[in-house]
């Protein structure tokens, strides 16, 4: 892994002076405050919206602090995935295209490392927004429901991050795989299809990266999750794999 | 044909000429050790046995013989899509050949260990960095990528800065560059980490002219440190800088030689003769002289200078002399025709067909009549 340390603090520099960690962190703190806050007022909203069909007002149950964590999970999966995929689809194709990996590869440095790097650093930033999206998601919750156990939160966040990570990583393939970061999205995407049709078998489903919302609710609520070991075992695995595809696709590819 | 029946091409059995040490895949020569610049026992600072390359059915370079010795600069010509990116990007392990074998610096090109990359520097023809980063950023991460610790590494890209002449420029983000810049930037990455073989493609291709002297001198700097392989289409700077010069063709190689044994190779058979203004009665004697000769061809006089086209360069020259001594004229210069580089280049890329064939009787024998078909 020659050089990794090196080309870590490169790709980390460029997540902040491209600006994707910052935009990536606020779209991710938007979903968190808008989570709780929808949750809370769409019902008042729904009521002024419908004015005097009081039976349709009727319809809608009273908000609850798992309202307040099903939306931000919800929001923060659908969109979180869309930006995990962006953030990694031309990380590797990008390069490859523009003459910088060659540029790169010239020195003493591994593949492996440069891969790594770049794995890690969008997995970095990952963690700093979904960790700034965590930080105000619970706050937010607090004020406008009730507080919920901080570990219970933090552990639903760090599960909200390895299914990101998943995507990231799958996309990452993808965009080792090809020398367009479009096609390295579309790699991306179709693994997104992919995950989501075997998550609804009944039983490989619960392992896939999708499912991982079930068991971060729980855990969010304190209800505690017996089956969180096993898909998290699997989801690690299968990034890892990810990296580990890109790495053996990139040791002999020509840049 | 054997590679001693080829210009610029003798291999051992050349005899004591056998300078050069290329042979082609064609003629399945082998590479025979060189007595060049780095002289007789001097492992050479580049070594391919066969290489080459194929791209599906597309054949980018055909079973590459070449050795270049250490400390040379060394000329890689040949029209555009010749196959000299294609062997630089081989040599510096950025693609896979698909036949044959090489070392640089006695390192193997496959080698994937890192050795090679570090002794090595490299300017692609289109250089690429990183628009977000300064320019001092990005040579200071070069050379910590190359070991140097922190202060050293800061220490050599103050150097570097100043050498390819972008102190002023350090501290701006190189997505705000001019092509001219990113190229000093270029050379500047290849040469932060000191390399035994520096490989530039195209390094002055979108200089000024101004900038084109200032790298051209920081390559003739690296002269006897370092071995250069300058890949460019400018070859008046080949022909400046170069001690060796190697043209590729069809990704065949078409040629290798020492620059000056090259030209002389390729020499023209006539002989300038510029006489000292104001001697019309000892002017008219040399040309009656020389009409008498069996040797001369052909003799021009324009503007007071004498061009004598000879038949064999071998009889003429030392034939010529004394018919000069003994016309009693005075000479302010006698010279025998050489041609540019770039007069040799085109005259063997355009016998594309047949690379390994030309000899120099091929050649024009008319200086006019050589300008005229090309």
């Amino acid at each position: 892994m020659s050089g990794f340390g090196l080309l870590l603090r490169k790709e980390l520099l460029e997540q902040t002076r491209t600006m994707r960690l910052y935009v990536v962190a606020i779209v991710f703190a938007l979903f968190a405050i808008v989570s709780p806050l929808t949750a809370k007022y769409l019902p008042d909203i729904v009521k002024a919206l419908a004015g005097t069909q009081v039976s349709l007002v009727g319809l809608i149950p009273t908000p609850t602090v798992g309202d307040a964590v099903d939306q931000f999970l919800k929001n923060l999966t659908q969109f979180g995935v869309l930006i995990a995929i962006l953030l990694a689809m031309g990380t590797v194709a990008g390069e490859k295209d523009r003459g910088t990996a060659a540029f790169i590869l010239t020195k003493p440095v591994s593949r492996g490392a440069f891969l790594a790097a770049k794995l890690v650093a969008i997995s970095g930033t990952l963690l700093v927004s979904t960790a700034v999206a965590g930080i105000l998601g619970y706050y937010y919750t607090a004020v406008l429901f009730e507080p919920l156990p901080a570990l219970g939160y933090a552990a639903m966040c760090a599960l909200l991050w390895l299914s990101l990570v998943v995507f990231a990583a799958l996309t990452f393939l993808g965009s080792t795989l090809t020398s367009s970061s479009a096609a390295g999205a579309g790699i991306g995407v179709l693994f997104l299809v992919v995950t989501g049709i075997v998550s609804a078998l009944p039983t490989v489903g619960p392992y896939m990266p999708e499912m991982l919302a079930g068991p971060a609710r729980a855990l969010a609520l304190g209800q505690g999750s017996d089956d969180v070991v096993g898909p998290v075992a699997v989801n690690v695995a299968i990034a890892l794999a990810a990296g580990g595809l890109a790495w053996l696709a990139f040791r002999r590819q020509e840049v | 044909m054997t590679p001693a029946d080829i210009p610029g091409v003798a291999a051992s059995a050349a005899g004591p000429a056998g300078r050069a040490s290329v042979s082609s895949g064609a003629t399945g020569g082998s590479a025979a050790p060189l007595d060049g610049l780095a002289g007789a026992g001097t492992p050479p600072a580049i070594c391919t046995v066969g290489l080459g390359k194929r791209f599906g059915s597309v054949t980018a370079l055909r079973s590459l013989d070449l050795q270049v010795p250490a400390g040379s600069i060394f000329g890689f010509l040949g029209p555009n899509g010749a196959g000299k990116t294609t062997t630089l990007r081989l040599l510096t392990g950025l693609a896979h050949a698909t036949q044959g074998t090489g070392t640089v610096d006695g390192i193997p090109i496959g080698a994937g260990d890192g050795r090679l990359q570090r002794r090595i520097g490299y300017l692609d023809q289109d250089p690429r960095f990183y628009g977000w980063m300064r320019g001092s950023e990005l040579l200071e991460m070069v050379a910590r990528l190359h070991g140097l610790p922190g202060t050293e590494a800061r220490r050599r890209t103050a150097e570097v800065l100043e050498l390819v002449g972008l102190v002023d420029a350090a501290r701006r983000r190189i997505g705000t560059y001019s092509s001219g810049m990113r190229q000093r930037l270029g050379i500047g990455q290849a040469i932060v980490n000191r390399p035994s073989v520096l490989f530039l493609d195209e390094p002055v291709s979108s200089l000024d002219p101004e900038g084109r002297r200032d790298v051209l001198e920081i390559i003739e700097r690296l002269r006897g440190t370092a071995t250069v392989v300058l890949s460019t289409h400018i070859l008046t700077d080949v022909e400046r800088v170069c001690d060796r010069v190697a043209i590729l063709n069809y990704g065949s190689l078409v040629i290798e030689a020492p620059m000056d044994e090259l030209l002389e190779r390729h020499a023209l058979p006539v002989y300038r003769i510029d006489p000292e203004p104001g001697q019309p009665d000892a002017l008219a004697r040399l040309t009656n002289a020389l009409r008498g000769q069996p040797w001369v061809r052909d003799l021009r006089v324009e503007h007071g200078l004498l061009r004598v086209f000879v038949r064999d360069p071998a009889v003429a020259g030392p034939a010529l002399l004394p018919v000069l001594a003994g016309t009693g004229v005075t000479l302010a210069s006698f010279e025998r025709a050489r041609p540019s580089l770039e007069d040799v280049f085109l005259h063997l890329v355009a016998n594309g067909d047949r690379p390994m064939g030309d000899t120099p009787s091929s050649w024009p024998e008319h200086p006019d009549q050589a300008r005229i078909e090309r």
